[in-house]
């Protein structure tokens, strides 16, 4: 049954993913259109975020927004994103201790 | 910035596939402790190794598989747990669009296998990588970029369900903010470019608060609105080229 429930979950998770494969090109995009989908990369980070991150510590939210302005501190030195991980993942380690 | 004009540059597949390689490591880090985190959590809910790594074999897709194992748990039922992981992963319909729209010059078996392997985490980093499509062979770069993910995603999961309870929990707890800090930490650099990205992402991150807090929808749909509306709001604002 586990198996089962398993491949479900892969099913709804994979049809959602590969149709746009086979509709986009049919589609001739508007010149707003083409804005729209580049700026779906942004507009879903942002959503993918927060209010997300003040569950990381479920029972101090604070934790995760400091945590997060760590790693956009990092990330504005214009270095590599794996500094952003181990520094938040540093700070809310040291802020639970 | 400026939109090069279309011409192919020059670029052997191995190479591609190394660049790829490389534009997955923080991915490839990042979902490690994630998904060891998953694993544990995962045969604490009663699975065994083998189903523990077969759900992310299958459904690569972190969120829904955390979900998943805490709904199994708690004795949920087949129909519940599968609609709720589509409900979860239907955002991933929308970056979809947004990926095949940036892999419209790709034939249709490209298309649909590098489609099988988005996540957010592959779609924002691709989403950055936008001038690869330029370059010769630069499927391999997407290819190798989503083979990184995937592979740490599932030998993480694996290592997680042998592991058990090993690690230490405010270890673990502390790694809860590790995709939070990649998404933070690809959003960044582009802000600091063009700033209108910035209020693009801080529009989306208030509706989707507003959304799931305010108006009670489930995450998963509060993201997927929030990512519509807020992309949607961001058309007056973007010019043509922005976000390459």
């Amino acid at each position: 049954m586990t198996m089962l429930t398993i491949l479900g979950m892969a099913i709804v998770t994979m049809v959602p993913r590969f149709i746009p494969a086979f509709i986009m090109d049919r589609l001739a995009l508007k010149p707003w259109v083409n804005k729209w989908l580049n700026a779906i990369p942004f507009a879903a980070l942002g959503a993918l975020i927060f209010p997300g991150i003040m569950s990381v510590i479920e029972e101090a939210p604070w934790v995760g927004i400091i945590g997060g302005l760590v790693a956009a501190a990092i990330a504005l030195l214009n270095v590599n994103v794996i500094f952003s991980v181990i520094g938040a993942i540093l700070t809310v380690f040291l802020l639970t201790m | 910035m400026k939109e090069e004009v279309v011409m192919e540059t020059e670029q052997s597949i191995g190479s591609a596939f190394k660049q790829g390689s490389l534009a997955g490591m923080p991915i490839f880090l990042g979902y490690m402790p994630i998904a060891i985190a998953y694993g544990v959590l995962a045969s604490q809910s009663g699975l065994t190794i083998f189903e523990t790594t077969m759900m992310s074999v299958l459904v690569f897709a972190g969120a829904a598989q955390f979900m998943a194992a805490n709904m199994m748990a708690q004795g949920a039922l087949f129909l519940q747990i599968v609609v709720a992981t589509f409900v979860l992963n239907f955002r991933h319909f929308i970056m979809s669009m947004s990926f095949m729209n940036q892999l419209k010059n790709y034939s249709l078996p490209w298309k649909f296998g590098l489609s099988l392997g988005l996540t957010d985490e592959t779609f924002a980093v691709s989403a950055l990588h936008k001038k690869e499509t330029n370059k010769e062979n630069s499927m391999f770069f997407y290819l190798a970029l989503i083979l990184t993910a995937y592979f740490s995603w599932i030998v993480g999961s694996f290592a997680g369900a042998l592991l058990g309870e090993i690690i230490p929990s405010q270890l673990s707890d502390s790694m809860g903010i590790a995709l939070y800090a990649m998404f933070i930490g690809l959003l960044t650099p582009s802000v600091k470019k063009e700033w209108r990205i910035g209020v693009v992402a801080v529009i989306s991150m208030l509706l989707n608060f507003i959304f799931s807090e305010f108006v009670g929808l489930d995450t998963g749909w509060a993201i997927v609105l929030a990512t519509v509306v807020g992309s949607l709001m961001a058309i007056p604002m973007m010019k043509e080229d922005d976000a390459s």
